[in-house]
């Protein structure tokens, strides 16, 4: 199927050149990163994660929203799903790249990742967090590449990919879990000590993940002709809506439990996200206004059924998955660490190098999502299973 | 090509390979591997020892900032903390008002005295470190003394356990420390690298000599240093005799350093 990466319209071929020239680009920032250290971020004592953390954090959700297409198409035999499920498992393939592609550019020492794995630490999250994910990139890749396969051949995928598929449903839930108890069980950290941060991660996952794919394969349509069918799009955005709501809910419901009790530690997180500090906004507070005004603009847009299905449908995802990527990679991080230790307030804001490298890993996580999108389309395009 | 140039590339593309393999490493009795005795590393005879070493800090006896500055010169200087200025800084021991060392225990009537004084912060050396417990590669460790001890060639600079210690007590190095640190530097104790993490060690390099730590050695007789488990140490006596209080005891860390208010 690979040769299917080898032809194409020169339009193909320029943004696969223009998604190398911005790689090599973003590569000299981080070789500047990785020469001076990473004293050239925004990063410091009190704020000791932040843009590359997060990051991480937001695209462990994309790469577990696949679960969103694989669940109904499997266990409640969705057929009208089967179509796009590929292109959901080769998303989660590049956001999982991407994941590791973070963690790796947020070390200090980088060339001692395989210490992880030459010391399993079981009491560690993140021993964990390496393992799912690990083990989630093997299955999208064995699952994804064997039911190609046999879409090609024209053939029932092989009985024992069935097995690996009902593992895979299960392992989505365990990625973001375990990326959720790395926040969730640290003491001291008030915004992370939160039983429900696993839930409010899941149900920001299964909404911003699938209006990532579904916008992404509205581009695809205009670009190809590929169609991934009406039902399929009115679905998908029905089980984003309802995962929408059941995260604000659930932020609805973290707020309760700060104010009503008025316990300072955990009001001040949320207040510093909303208000900034003596009396000034914070830059991070505009984002925090902007993601509430564009999750219920959103919602506004998605809960009717008949915009839900509309010319709007493309604006309220786009502002869904802003939103969501304001309160998961923004919000999460700074308003874990400040205020800080200390009940003080220490100022995080991301630098250009390291925004550019963050562009970098955007940029690989799109080259290998075209990649492998390239060769489902080829595949769907030969055996007609292209568009209604 | 001449003879002697490929003879030489032979060779040295011969030697190349076997540094690079270990081949050097393993065939041939060198001078370091002869020196390595088998079986483990022990204490010298000079050690100290206790069961949960602990330290007690009467801030009473301390009148102003300036009464500390010994003690933390004494400290950065025999572990060569470089002096990075900014946010990114590197902190062993420092100090901050009871507002921020104690923000749990604080209101605004308390006398001037407690509130406008500065207290001492280190590493806690807690009995369940919550920084032990995040990571990943157990880099950072408890020993049987209850010392919370770093192994700065194993960190891979991660900073979950920055971001797992309630008390501020780990630094990363975000730039080289050793372009940061004065002169001359302590040939006794190794100088960090780029991108790893470190903190207080309670001096466990002293302890194996025999000798107190840095800092409870320059505040004379103002910070104790014992055994927490021998009811006969001189913290034990300490905390018997005055009313004591840790930061964030409601976090279950079980911290080693305590204060005298």
């Amino acid at each position: 199927m690979l040769e299917k990466l080898l032809s194409g319209p020169k339009s193909y071929y320029l943004w696969l050149l223009f998604l190398l020239c911005v790689i090599g680009l973003c590569c000299i920032a981080y070789a500047i990163q990785l020469t001076t250290g990473l004293g050239v971020t925004g990063l410091n004592r009190d704020v000791s994660w932040g843009l590359y953390i997060s990051q991480f954090t937001y695209f462990v959700g994309v790469a577990a929203s696949a679960v969103m297409l694989v669940l109904p198409a499997y266990f409640h035999h969705y057929v009208k799903f089967k179509r796009m499920i590929i292109f959901g498992e080769f998303m989660a393939v590049a956001a999982v790249v991407m994941c590791a592609l973070f963690i790796v550019v947020d070390l200090g020492q980088p060339q001692r990742a395989a210490n992880v794995l030459l010391h399993p630490t079981p009491n560690s999250v993140m021993f964990y967090d390496m393992i799912v994910l690990i083990g989630y990139l093997c299955l999208n890749i064995i699952i994804g590449w064997t039911t190609l396969e046999a879409e090609r051949l024209q053939v029932d995928p092989p009985k024992w990919i069935k097995p690996l598929v009902y593992l895979s449903i299960i392992w989505a839930f365990s990625i973001h879990t375990v990326t959720a108890f790395l926040y969730a069980g640290v003491p001291g950290r008030h915004y992370w000590l939160t039983a429900i941060m696993a839930a409010r991660f899941l149900s920001s996952a299964f909404c911003s993940g699938p209006a990532i794919l579904l916008l992404l394969l509205f581009v695809v349509r205009r670009l190809t002709g590929f169609n991934p069918g009406k039902e399929a799009i009115h679905t998908l955005a029905t089980i984003i809506v309802y995962a929408m709501c059941v995260n604000v809910f659930f932020y609805c419901l973290e707020l309760f439990t700060s104010f009503y009790s008025n316990i300072p530690g955990h009001m001040e997180p949320i207040h510093f996200l909303f208000y900034g500090h003596g009396g000034e906004l914070a830059w991070v507070s505009y984002f925090m206004w902007a993601a509430v005004i564009m999750a219920f603009a959103s919602l506004a847009i998605l809960i009717p059924p008949q915009t839900r299905s509309g010319k709007y449908l493309p604006l309220a995802l786009i502002m869904l998955v802003l939103a969501s990527w304001i309160d998961k990679g923004l919000g999460l991080l700074i308003g874990g660490f400040t205020p800080n230790m200390y009940e003080s307030f220490t100022a995080y804001m991301p630098t250009g190098i390291e925004i550019t490298v963050a562009i970098g890993v955007y940029a690989i996580g799109l080259l290998v999502l075209s990649l492998l999108w390239k060769i489902a389309l080829g595949v769907k395009r030969d055996v007609g299973n292209f568009c209604d | 090509m001449n003879g002697d140039r490929r003879k030489f590339l032979k060779v040295a593309g011969l030697s190349a390979f076997a540094l690079t393999s270990g081949l050097a490493g393993l065939g041939l009795p060198t001078k370091a591997n002869a020196q390595l005795a088998p079986g483990e590393y022990g204490h010298g005879d000079a050690t100290v020892h206790a069961k949960r070493w602990a330290m007690v800090i009467d801030t009473r006896q301390f009148k102003s900032a300036d009464d500390y500055k010994p003690l933390i010169e004494a400290c950065h200087k025999a572990h060569n903390v470089p002096d990075i200025p900014g946010d990114k800084t590197i902190k062993w021991l420092w100090l901050d008002t009871y507002e921020h060392v104690f923000p749990d225990d604080m209101n605004e009537h308390m006398s001037d005295r407690v509130k406008g004084a500065f207290y001492p912060l280190l590493c806690n050396h807690c009995t369940n470190p919550p920084c032990v417990r995040v990571c990943p590669t157990q880099a950072t460790y408890k020993m049987a003394d209850g010392i919370v001890a770093m192994d700065y060639h194993r960190c891979i600079g991660c900073r979950f356990c920055m971001a797992g210690c309630p008390y501020g007590a780990r630094s990363f190095n975000f730039y080289d420390p050793r372009k940061y640190m004065k002169e001359p530097t302590n040939p006794r104790f190794p100088t960090r690298m780029i991108g790893v993490v470190e903190k207080c060690t309670f001096c466990a390099e002293r302890l194996a000599q025999g000798l107190q730590p840095a800092c409870v050695e320059a505040a004379k007789g103002k910070i104790l240093f014992g055994d927490l488990e021998d009811p006969n140490s001189s913290v034990r006596k300490a905390l018997a005799a005055n009313y004591s209080i840790r930061r964030k005891p409601n976090l279950g860390t079980q911290p080693g350093v305590y204060y005298l208010i």
